[in-house]
């Protein structure tokens, strides 16, 4: 680089992202004292910033007096097949829509970013209608079949922009040495595309790990409640249990924190590189 | 100078690697086939109650009584602008978008600014900071619910040590202060993506354009209005088009915090819409989110027209 940075430079940039960075993690440095507090001593004044001693009561609780153990494993289907499904069908439509030049294309690609534009809400109402007619309400299937839905659009872009940075000389290559378009694509650009595939599969499942409206509005069963429906269902009883609360939210951020962790390069390369490129 | 694309500007990346084709009937239909399972699932559960929804506005349809859901014409939306809070509903609505989306900007482009030269554990930093986004917009509403809860929670703990009250705030019981309070929340959210979005545009600015600076005797300020933010405007510019739409349509935070309360004075449109969705009026809904959509296209096309000519030859 040109020139050295000065020390004022240099103590107000370590000073700037210090700060940065306790303000981003704090919060989750509370929920997780929080969590770890015996259940009466929450609410003690003053405020302990680490628990007297180690409680794991609110976690335990969680699981023998909540169904919170079943509600994880049906976020975990739901996000699993879902993103799954979502990531393939839209790899098929990324791949379309990067490399061929058809009448309808910029249609297509419109309506797919129109769908991140539009508030989904307007469609709760008869989205709610219509899954009662197919008698899908309350079901996790259903919930799966939307969940795809509104992860393909976004992903679609998501991978158009991978594919795009891969030259057409590989598949083309291997499509003469006589592979069909199908096998191309999976025995060639797969391979070579996989870490936008991850990135685009992360995202799908933290998407739909994540989701509240439309599970809150379609499962209302526990035995098919997801985590962020249980989670609404702690807010809408007037005291909220905020020991149990806490003790949920670390239950349902460190997996996909754990994800992210691991896989944020690729998120960060394909969410700038497809999505503003729109 | 603006419409120039500065030369030593990195080639816009995929225009040399293929050309897009034209092809034959047989591989016409592969491509059908191709695109086929994506639009039949976006077709049948996103667009069709997209557009079923939107003829409901012009209807009588409350979910609680379906005896009569025959044509009110623009019914709805006169009962909606008639509605004495729909002006808060609006004015809350812009201070949400303005007031989170201008700090996170600021303070996403000083972070980018400081991320972008490389340093010792710059990238574990990075991975720190990115994890908001790990969380769910609806947990992170529960999670500053908790730490501004009035009497346990850690806001007004820190703030008194700290001696800037004396008292505890009633957070997220007066109007004012809720609307405080979520919005620190959704910045607190929307910092990262900013900082990760604009640390990328700046890292695609070569550096001979620096030297080249340099070399020409700008000093830093200097340097960066007249070569950083010129060519990392197109980016930001769209960058910030899709967050404004983004925090609009993003109820999830308010919905955990307050709920819109207390006494629905801390809605939002999109708040508001689940809330009218909820209680079953589904007309009244469905014409909230036509004005929501109406808005944000005619926003969008004025913020375009804006934006666009600074990248005119490309």
């Amino acid at each position: 680089m040109i020139n050295k940075e000065t020390a004022l430079a240099r103590t107000s940039k370590i000073i700037f992202l210090g700060l940065c960075l306790i303000v981003t993690i704090f919060p989750l440095y509370w929920i997780v004292v929080t969590s770890l507090k015996a259940p009466g001593t929450i609410y003690s004044l003053p405020l302990d910033y680490w628990p007297k001693e180690l409680s794991f009561e609110n976690y335990i609780g969680l699981f023998t007096k909540s169904d919170f153990g079943v509600y994880m494993l049906n976020s975990l289907l739901v996000a699993t097949v879902a993103a799954t499904v979502a990531t393939l069908i839209s790899l098929l439509s990324a791949y379309v829509l990067a490399r061929f030049q058809f009448s309808g294309r910029g249609w297509v690609l419109a309506a797919f970013l129109l769908t991140q534009m539009i508030p989904g809400f307007i469609a709760l109402g008869p989205l709610y209608m219509m899954m009662t007619n197919f008698n899908l309400v309350d079901s996790k299937t259903g919930l799966i079949l939307v969940y795809i839905a509104i992860c393909i659009p976004f992903c679609t872009i998501m991978l158009r922009g991978f594919f795009e940075n891969v030259p057409d000389a590989l598949e083309e290559a291997a499509m003469i040495d006589g592979c069909s378009r199908l096998s191309a694509l999976f025995r060639v650009l797969v391979p070579v595309m996989m870490p936008g595939i991850a990135a685009s599969f992360i995202f799908n499942f933290v998407n739909c790990w994540n989701e509240l409206f439309l599970s809150v509005t379609l499962m209302n069963s526990d035995e098919n409640k997801t985590i962020p429906t249980a989670l609404a269902g702690f807010i809408s009883s007037f005291n909220i249990d905020w020991g149990s609360m806490s003790a949920a939210a670390v239950l349902t951020v460190v997996p996909t924190l754990v994800i992210f962790a691991f896989a944020s390069k690729f998120i960060v390369q394909g969410l700038t590189a497809g999505a503003v490129k729109g | 100078m603006r419409g120039s694309k500065p030369a030593g500007a990195p080639p816009a990346p995929h225009t040399n690697y293929h050309r897009k084709k034209r092809f034959n009937a047989r591989t016409a239909l592969t491509l059908l086939a191709f695109m086929a399972p994506a639009a039949i699932f976006v077709g049948i559960f996103t667009y069709y109650p997209m557009i079923s929804g939107s003829q409901m506005a012009f209807r009588n349809w409350n979910l609680n009584d379906l005896s009569d859901t025959s044509w009110v014409g623009w019914g709805n939306f006169i009962a909606l602008f008639e509605n004495p809070e729909f002006g808060t509903i609006v004015r809350n609505t812009v201070v949400w978008v303005v007031g989170s989306l201008v700090p996170q900007v600021v303070i996403g482009f000083a972070l980018a600014l400081f991320l972008k030269r490389k340093f010792k554990f710059r990238g574990a930093y990075q991975a720190f900071i990115f994890f908001p986004w790990a969380v769910s917009g609806f947990l992170i509403g529960m999670l500053f619910r908790w730490m501004f809860n009035a009497e346990f929670g850690v806001v007004n703990d820190l703030l008194m040590k700290v001696g800037i009250i004396d008292t505890p705030i009633p957070w997220l019981a007066e109007p004012g202060f809720a609307m405080t309070a979520i919005i620190v929340a959704n910045i607190w959210y929307g910092v990262t993506f900013f900082a990760i979005m604009i640390l990328a545009a700046l890292q695609s600015v070569s550096d001979e354009m620096y030297e080249a600076a340099a070399i020409d005797g700008a000093g830093k300020i200097r340097t960066f209005f007249s070569i950083t933010l010129p060519a990392i405007s197109v980016t930001l510019g769209l960058t910030i088009l899709l967050r404004i739409i983004w925090i609009f349509n993003f109820p999830d935070i308010i919905w955990a915090m307050t709920g819109g309360g207390p006494a629905d004075q801390t809605h939002i449109i999109t708040t508001y819409m689940i809330k009218i969705t909820q209680e079953g009026d589904y007309g009244q809904a469905s014409a909230l989110g036509l004005i929501v959509v109406f808005t944000l296209m005619l926003f969008a096309a004025f913020y375009l027209m804006a934006v666009r000519p600074r990248k005119a030859n490309r």
